[in-house]
C-alpha cells in the first residue's frame, strides 16, 4: 500500500514523549525540586527544552514525510497530474491547498475498556498537532527562561515551576492526542494548572477568587464537553466499530462525519455541545469573563496561558474535529452558524472592553479574547487554514506583548500595572521593551509585512470569498478597533510624560496598591529582593537579559513567522505542512488494532484532485465505497493587494485616529474631548456600560452564583433537615409513641393480661409452657407483618 | 449462561474474611489497660488479612474474571436449604480487596489518633468485626449467608458512632440502626418472596439469577421494590438518605472512612449483584426511577453541600451526589455504566475516604471542623493542605485522578440506555448529571478556597504577636496545628498513590470488571423479552 512508503523516523514515531516529559519533569519538581539549587526550575526547563527538542525533530520529519507523499503520489498517478504537481511541494499552486494525502502517525495502547471494547490513549500526529507541538514547546521554554528571572525569590518558586511544566504537559497531551478522552484529559489538566497559577498568590482574596472564577467558568463549558463527547461517541461508535475502531478516536469521528452516513441532527447537538466547550476554554462571548480575571496571575503566566496554551485549546478543539462543525453547521451552505455568530460578536465585544482598561495587562487579556474571536470566525467561515495560522502567529506577538508588559512593570513601574498612574514615556528608559512592544503590536494590529497581516487579513478575505459578506466586515470593524485600542495602550505606557513610579517615585507614595502590587507585597522575600534591586537602580531601567532576551526573539517571530505563509510574497510552506488535504483515500481494512501498532485506520491515497469550487470533494458529496474523507475540501481566496487594502486604510485611520485622541485626552494640551464622561450623560452611561463589562459579571456572580449558592442550596437544605428528615424523625417519634402506647395498653394490660390469664389456666391444666411459646412466634409474625405493610406504604409513595 | 466456576485455592476467600477473627479472640484475653498492645494485634491482624487479599490477588485468574474463583459450596443451613457458598469474580473482587486495606489503613491511623472516648481493646475489636462482614457480604454467593454478613456489619458501626462518635452520637448511631433496619426488614421479606416465588430451592445465586427471570413481570417488581428500599437506604439514595450526614458527621474519623470507602458500596453492590440479575424485568421497571432519584441526588446532594458550615458535614452530602452517578450508572442496565459505577464504587471509597482522613485530621488541629473559621491551611499545614487539594480535585472528577472514571462514563452511559429504556428521560438525566459536576466544581473549590487559601485564622495563628495588654491569654488554641505525622503519611500514601495510579491507568481495574459486567449484563437481556 502506498501509505507505507511514506517517509517516518523516530521523532515522529516516538512523538508521545513530547508530552510525557514535562509531566516527569513535575514529578521530579514536586518531590526534589525543593532541594535542588535552582529550587526546580532546573527540572521544568530541561524537560521543556528536550520535548522542545523533540518537536523540532519531528517537525523536520514530518516535512520531509510531506514531501515524500508528494512525490509519491506523483508516480502513482503517472504522467497525468505529473506535471501539474512539478512546483510542489515548496511552493504549492495558486490558492493551494497541498494536494495529496498525507497519513497522520497514529500509535495507540489500550487504556481502558468498557463492553468488550478498547479505548486507547497514544498520538496522532498529522500538521495541525506538528504545528501546535512545535509552537508550545517553544513558547513554554521561553516563558520558563523568563519566568527564572522574574518569579526569582518568590516563595513558592518550586511550585510556579511545578505548576508551569504540567500546564505544558497538559495542552501538549491535548494537542497530540489520538481520541476524545485524550483530549479531556489534557483539557482539564490544563485547567487544574491554571487554577494553581493564577491563585498563584493565594494570600489574597481577589487572587484565589480569579483562580476560581477562572476554573469554575471554564467547568460549565465542560458540561458541553463530557455531553458532546458522549453524543459524537455513540453517533460515530457503530460506523467506526465495523472500521476498526471506535467512537472517541478523532480520526474515526473526522471520516463518520465526511461519510455522509451520519445523523445530521446528532452532529449538530453534538457539536454545539462540543461548542459550548470552546466558548468556555478560548473566553468566548458571552463566558470571557474569567479571562480578564485571570490576569490576577504572575505575567508569565498570563503570558503562557494567553499565547499558546489554554485559550487556543477550544479553537483547537474546534479545528481537531473540523468535520463534526463543518457538516453539523452546513458550513459555507448557510450564511451564518453558531461558531460566526458568537466569534463575530466575541470580535467586537472585547475590542469594545480593550479601550476602557486601564490596567495593561488587562487590554492584552480583551485584546486575546478578541483575537480568538478571528480564529472562531475563521473556522467558521470555513477558513481552516488561516484561523489555524493566526493560532500561530498570535502566540508569538500576543506572548511578546505579555512578556513586555511584564518587563515593563519589573523595571519600569515597580509592579504596576495600571497605564495611567505609574506608566507613561517609558521607551527612552527601555529602548529594547519598547522596540520589542511596538513590533509586535504592528504585528497585532495586522500591519502589513508584520506577521499578523498575514493571517488575519486571510481570514477577513476568505470571510468575503465563501460568501459570508457580514462577517466580512465584522472583521474589518474589529482589525480597525484592534489598531486603535493598541495604539492607545501604546501611548499611555512608552510616550507622553511619566507618571507615578515611571517619573521614579517610590512606590509607598501611592497607597491605593492594585492587586498585583499588593500580591507582591505578600512576599516578603519576594518585596525584599526587589528593595534592594531597586535600591540600586532608581527608577525605571532596562530588564536583564533573561527578561530581553525571550522578548527579542519572540518579536523577530512576530515579523517573520507570517512569512511561512505569506501570498503577497508567494509562500505557502504553512499551508502544505498544515493542511490536511480534502480528498477521499481508501480505507484500509486490512490492519489490526494492537498495541503500540499503527492505527487500523490505515488509508492510501487514491483520489485525484477535483478541481472547480465546492459542487463535489469531500465535505460535499458522499464518498465512493471503499474511500473515506479525513477532512473537507476547501478552496482559498486568492490574496490580492487590492483586496487588502480595505484592511489596510482602516487599520491607519485606526491608528492615526487613536493617536489623536490619545494625544488630546491623555496629553497636556486641552482637549475638547478631555473629560466628555463628565460632561455628557450618554457618554458616561456608555463608558460604565464598558468598565462594568456588559454587566455580565454582575449576572454571573451577583445573580446566578448567588442564587444557587444561597438561597436554593440554603432551600435545598432547609427541606432536607425539616421535611425529608422531619418525616425520618417523625416517624422515629411517633413508633416510639406507638411503642408505649401499645406496651401501657396492648402489652401489659392485654396479651400479658391473657398471657396470665392463660398461665393461669395452663398451670391450672398442667401445660405451662406450650401457649406462651406459641404468642411469642404471633408476636414476631406480627412484627414483620408490621414491618411490611410499613414498606408497602413507602414503596406506593415511591411508586409514584 | 457462563455460571462456569474455578474451584483452586479455595481456602483464600474463608481465610482471608474471618482472619480478623483471630486477632479478635486474642484480644479477649488481653486486659483492656494494655492499649499498645491491642493497637499492636490489630496491625498485624489486619496485615496478615491484606496480605492474604494480596495472595487472592495474586492467586485470581484474569482471564476468567466472569468466572466464578475460589469457589466453595458446602452445607450450611440445610433445613432452610442455605449453604456457605462463596465466590470471587471480576465485580466483587476489588472491592473485597479495598475493604482489606482500608481496614489495615484506619488501623495504622489509629495508632496515633484514638477517638476522645478511648478504650482501644473494644474500638478495635469492632473493627475487625466490621471487616468480617465487609469482606463477607462480596464474597457471598448465597443470599442468606449474605444477608448474614451484611448485618454483621451494622452492629460494629452502630457501637462506633455511638460510643466513640461526636456530640449528638446518640441520635446519629439510633438512626443509622434504625434507619438500616428498616431498609433490611423489607430487603428480607423481598430475598423470601424470591426464595417462595422460585419454588423454594436455594437460595444460591445461581440458581436465583437463572430462576428469577422467570417469576411473572408483576411480581418481580414487586419483590424488586423490597430490595429497592433495603440497598438504597445503604446507597444512600435519595430520598432515604438523611442517616447519613449525621451518622459521618457523629462517627469518629475510622467509622467515617469505613462508612464513606465501603459500607455505602454495600448497596450497591446488591444492586449489581443481587437486584438487577435476580429480577432482570423488574429491574427495567424500576430503572428509570432509579434513573431519577439518582439524578436527584446528584443536584440535591451538590446543593446540600453548599449550604454546609461545617466541613465533616459538608463532605458527607458530597457522597450523596457522588454515589448518584453510581446509580445513574447502574440504571442505565449498560455495561458501560455498570462498569462505570463499580469503578466510581472504588474511586469514592479511596478520593471521600481521603476527604474524611483530613477532616479527621483538621478537627483533631483545630478542634473545630467550621469552614467560617479555618483558612490559610496552606500556610500553617502546607502538605495538608495539598492533600486536601488533591482529595478535593480527585472528588471534583478530574481526568488522571480516579474520580473522573466513575463519573465520566457513568454520564456517557445515559446517553443510550439499554433494553428500550426511554432514551428521552436518559438523555435529559445526561445533561443534569453533567451539570452536576459543575456544582461539584463549586463545593469543593470554595471549601478549598476558604479553608487553605487566605491567610491563617489569628484565633490559631500561635505565631501571631498578641498585642500587649491584650490580657487573658487563654489556652492557646495553635497549640497543637502541626503538618501530616508520620503515621498518617504511612496510612493516606496508598490512598495518594492509588487515586493517581488508577487515574492514570484504569484499564487495571476495567481489565477485571469488563468481562464480568458483560456476562452480567448479557444475563440481564436474556432474560427480558
Amino acid at each position: 500500500m502506498l501509505a507505507s512508503t511514506l517517509s517516518s523516523g523516530w521523532f515522529l514515531e516516538n512523538a508521545w514523549l513530547i508530552p510525557l516529559i514535562p509531566a516527569i519533569g513535575f514529578a521530579f519538581i514536586i518531590f526534589f525540586g525543593k532541594r535542588m539549587p535552582q529550587g526546580g526550575s532546573e527540572f521544568g526547563l530541561l524537560s521543556m527544552a528536550a520535548s522542545f527538542a523533540i518537536a523540532v525533530g519531528a517537525t523536520v520529519q514530518w516535512i520531509q514525510r510531506v514531501n515524500s507523499a508528494s512525490s509519491e503520489g506523483e508516480h502513482a498517478l503517472g504522467g497525468f497530474f505529473g506535471f501539474a504537481r512539478a512546483v510542489l511541494p515548496m511552493a504549492g499552486e495558486e490558492g493551494g491547498h497541498s494536494a495529496a494525502f498525507v497519513e497522520p502517525v497514529v500509535r495507540t495502547w489500550t487504556w481502558w475498556q468498557s463492553g468488550g471494547l478498547e479505548f486507547g490513549v497514544g498520538q496522532h500526529i498529522d500538521g495541525l498537532s506538528i504545528m501546535l507541538l512545535l509552537l508550545v514547546t517553544f513558547i513554554s521554554l521561553l516563558v520558563q527562561i523568563y519566568s527564572t528571572e522574574y518569579v526569582s525569590g518568590d516563595r513558592r518558586y518550586t511550585h510556579f515551576f511545578a505548576a508551569l511544566t504540567l500546564f505544558s504537559a497538559g495542552m501538549l497531551v491535548m494537542v497530540l492526542a489520538e481520541n476524545m478522552i485524550q483530549l479531556i484529559l489534557g483539557w482539564e489538566i490544563m485547567g487544574l494548572c491554571s487554577f494553581m497559577l493564577i491563585g498563584h498568590w493565594w494570600e489574597e482574596a481577589a487572587n484565589s477568587r480569579a483562580a476560581l472564577k477562572a476554573f469554575f467558568t471554564v467547568r460549565v463549558g465542560d458540561v458541553g464537553l463530557l455531553v458532546g463527547t458522549a453524543v459524537i461517541f455513540f453517533g460515530a461508535n457503530d460506523w467506526a466499530v465495523e472500521r476498526g475502531s471506535n467512537g472517541f478516536s478523532i480520526r474515526a469521528i473526522s471520516a463518520w462525519a465526511l461519510s455522509g452516513e451520519a445523523s445530521n441532527s446528532v452532529l449538530f447537538w453534538g457539536g454545539v455541545a462540543l461548542f459550548i466547550a470552546a466558548i468556555g476554554k478560548s473566553g468566548q462571548f458571552p463566558l470571557h469573563t474569567w479571562l480578564p480575571d485571570a490576569m490576577a496571575g504572575p505575567t508569565p503566566v498570563s503570558s503562557l496561558l494567553h499565547s499558546s496554551t489554554m485559550v487556543v485549546a477550544g479553537v483547537f478543539l474546534v479545528a481537531r474535529v473540523y468535520p463534526v462543525f463543518f457538516v453539523g453547521f452546513d458550513i459555507l451552505d448557510t450564511a451564518v452558524n453558531l461558531i460566526t455568530i458568537i466569534g463575530g460578536i466575541t470580535i467586537i465585544a472585547a475590542a469594545a472592553l480593550a479601550f476602557v482598561q486601564d490596567d495593561i495587562k488587562k487590554v492584552l487579556a480583551y485584546s486575546t479574547v478578541s483575537q480568538l474571536g478571528y480564529m472562531m470566525l475563521g473556522l467558521g467561515v470555513g477558513a481552516w487554514l488561516p484561523a489555524v495560522f493566526h493560532i500561530f502567529t498570535h502566540a508569538f506577538f500576543k506572548c511578546a506583548l505579555f512578556l513586555a508588559a511584564g518587563s515593563v512593570s519589573h523595571s519600569g513601574s515597580h509592579h504596576s500595572f495600571d497605564m495611567k498612574k505609574d506608566m507613561g514615556g517609558l521607551a527612552r528608559k527601555m529602548p529594547i521593551t519598547a522596540t520589542t512592544w511596538m513590533i509586535s503590536t504592528a504585528a497585532l494590529c495586522g500591519i502589513p509585512f508584520f506577521s499578523g497581516f498575514f493571517s488575519k487579513d486571510e481570514i477577513i478575505d476568505n470571510a468575503s470569498h465563501n460568501g459570508y459578506q457580514f462577517f466580512y466586515w465584522v472583521g474589518l470593524i474589529g482589525a480597525a478597533m484592534t489598531a486603535a485600542y493598541m495604539t492607545r495602550a501604546t501611548y499611555l505606557t512608552f510616550f507622553g510624560a511619566p507618571r507615578g513610579a515611571a517619573a521614579g517615585e517610590h512606590h509607598d507614595d501611592h497607597s491605593d496598591a492594585h492587586d498585583a502590587h499588593a500580591a507582591h507585597d505578600a512576599h516578603d522575600d519576594h518585596d525584599a529582593h526587589h528593595d534592594d534591586h531597586h535600591g540600586r537602580h532608581a527608577g525605571p531601567h532596562e530588564s536583564p537579559w533573561r527578561i530581553t532576551a525571550p522578548l527579542v526573539i519572540l518579536a523577530s517571530l512576530a515579523i517573520f513567522s507570517g512569512y511561512l505563509n505569506a501570498p503577497a510574497v508567494g509562500t505557502h510552506y504553512f499551508t502544505d505542512w498544515v493542511e490536511p488535504a480534502g480528498v477521499a483515500v481508501a480505507a484500509d481494512h486490512a490492519a489490526t488494532a494492537t498495541d503500540g501498532e499503527e492505527h487500523a485506520l490505515g488509508f492510501a491515497a487514491l483520489a485525484a484532485e477535483e478541481e472547480g469550487g465546492y459542487s463535489e470533494g469531500c465535505g460535499f458529496t458522499t464518498p465512493e465505497d471503499g474511500t473515506v474523507c479525513y477532512a473537507p475540501k476547501l478552496s482559498h481566496a486568492e490574496f490580492a493587494w487590492s483586496k487588502a487594502a480595505p484592511s489596510i486604510v482602516l487599520v491607519a485611520f485606526g491608528i492615526l485616529m487613536s493617536a489623536w485622541l490619545s494625544m488630546g485626552v491623555f496629553g497636556d494640551r486641552k482637549h475638547p474631548l478631555k473629560g466628555l464622561t463628565s460632561r455628557s450623560g450618554i457618554a458616561r452611561r456608555g463608558h460604565a456600560f464598558l468598565v462594568n463589562k456588559y454587566y455580565l459579571d454582575h449576572l454571573y456572580e451577583g445573580v446566578i452564583v448567588k442564587a444557587v449558592a444561597h438561597p436554593i442550596a440554603k432551600a435545598a437544605y432547609w427541606i432536607n433537615q425539616n421535611i425529608l428528615d422531619g418525616v425520618v424523625n417523625g416517624v422515629g417519634r411517633s413508633g416510639r409513641a406507638t411503642g408505649e402506647w401499645v406496651y401501657r395498653n396492648l402489652d401489659q394490660r392485654v396479651v400479658d393480661g391473657a398471657v396470665n390469664a392463660s398461665g393461669l389456666v395452663a398451670s391450672e391444666t398442667g401445660h405451662a409452657l406450650q401457649p406462651i411459646q406459641s404468642g411469642k412466634v404471633n408476636q414476631y409474625g406480627a412484627l414483620l407483618f408490621g414491618a411490611a405493610t410499613v414498606g408497602a406504604i413507602v414503596l406506593i409513595l415511591v411508586n409514584i | 449462561m457462563n455460571m462456569a466456576t474455578i474451584t483452586n485455592d479455595n481456602w483464600l476467600l474463608t481465610v482471608g474474611t474471618f482472619l480478623p477473627l483471630v486477632g479478635v479472640l486474642l484480644m479477649m484475653f488481653i486486659p483492656a489497660s494494655e492499649e499498645r498492645t491491642h493497637k499492636q494485634i490489630g496491625i498485624v491482624t489486619s496485615a496478615v488479612t491484606a496480605a492474604v487479599g494480596v495472595l487472592t490477588l495474586l492467586r485470581f485468574d484474569y482471564g476468567h474474571s466472569e468466572s466464578l474463583q475460589f469457589f466453595v459450596d458446602s452445607e450450611w443451613i440445610s433445613v432452610i436449604r442455605s449453604n456457605y457458598t462463596i465466590g470471587l469474580d471480576g465485580i466483587s473482587l476489588p472491592l473485597y480487596f479495598l475493604s482489606m486495606v482500608v481496614t489495615l489503613l484506619v488501623m495504622i491511623y489509629t495508632w496515633d489518633n484514638m477517638p476522645d472516648a478511648g478504650n482501644p481493646k473494644s474500638f478495635i475489636i469492632l473493627m475487625l468485626v466490621l471487616q468480617v462482614g465487609m469482606a463477607g457480604s462480596f464474597i457471598a454467593q448465597d443470599l442468606i449467608l449474605f444477608f448474614v454478613f451484611f448485618e454483621v456489619v451494622l452492629l460494629p458501626m452502630y457501637f462506633m458512632i455511638g460510643v466513640w462518635g461526636g456530640e449528638q452520637r446518640q441520635y446519629a448511631s439510633l438512626k443509622f440502626f434504625l434507619y438500616t433496619m428498616f431498609g433490611s426488614a423489607l430487603m428480607l421479606v423481598a430475598f423470601l418472596a424470591l426464595f417462595f416465588q422460585t419454588g423454594a430451592e436455594s437460595f444460591s445465586f445461581a440458581h436465583l439469577a437463572e430462576a428469577g427471570a422467570l417469576i411473572d413481570r408483576d411480581v418481580q417488581i414487586w419483590i424488586f421494590a423490597g430490595m429497592f428500599v433495603g440497598f438504597a437506604v445503604k446507597v444512600p439514595m435519595f430520598p432515604f438518605h438523611t442517616w447519613l450526614p449525621d451518622a459521618h458527621t457523629q462517627a469518629p474519623t475510622q467509622g467515617s472512612v469505613i462508612l464513606a470507602a465501603i459500607l455505602l458500596k454495600l448497596g450497591t453492590y446488591g444492586f449489581v449483584r443481587i437486584a438487577i440479575p435476580m429480577l432482570p424485568q423488574g429491574a427495567k421497571a424500576w430503572a428509570p426511577v432509579i434513573g431519577i432519584l439518582a439524578v436527584i441526588g446528584i443536584i440535591y446532594g451538590a446543593l446540600g453541600c453548599l449550604a454546609q458550615t461545617d466541613m465533616k458535614r459538608l463532605i458527607a452530602f458530597s457522597s450523596v451526589a457522588h454515589m448518584g452517578f453510581v446509580m445513574l450508572g447502574i440504571s442505565t442496565l449498560t455495561e458501560f455504566g455498570i462498569n462505570a459505577a463499580l469503578f466510581g464504587m472504588v474511586a469514592h471509597g479511596l478520593i471521600t475516604g481521603m476527604l474524611f482522613f483530613v477532616a479527621g485530621s483538621v478537627k483533631h488541629r483545630y478542634h473545630t471542623l467550621e469552614i467560617s473559621r479555618l483558612s490559610g491551611m496552606l500556610i500553617q499545614m502546607p502538605r495538608l493542605g495539598w492533600i486536601l487539594g488533591f482529595a478535593a480535585m480527585a472528588s471534583l472528577g478530574l481526568p488522571g485522578l480516579a474520580g473522573f472514571w466513575g463519573e465520566f462514563p457513568a454520564i456517557l452511559s445515559a446517553y443510550n440506555p439499554n433494553f428500550g429504556l426511554n432514551v428521552g428521560l436518559y438523555r435529559v438525566l445526561m445533561v443534569i448529571a453533567a451539570l452536576g459536576t459543575v456544582l461539584a466544581a463549586a463545593y469543593l473549590l470554595w471549601l478549598y478556597q476558604r479553608t487553605a487559601f487566605g491567610r491563617p485564622n489569628p484565633e490559631f495563628d500561635a505565631h501571631a504577636a498578641h498585642p500587649v495588654g491584650a490580657g487573658v491569654n487563654d489556652d492557646h488554641h495553635g497549640a497543637d496545628i502541626h503538618d501530616v505525622t508520620p503515621i498518617e503519611w504511612i496510612a493516606w500514601t496508598p490512598f495518594l498513590i492509588a487515586i493517581v495510579v488508577f487515574g492514570v491507568y484504569p484499564q487495571l481495574m476495567f481489565d477485571v470488571m469488563d468481562p464480568a459486567v458483560s456476562a452480567l449484563v448479557e444475563r440481564v437481556g436474556a432474560g427480558i423479552p
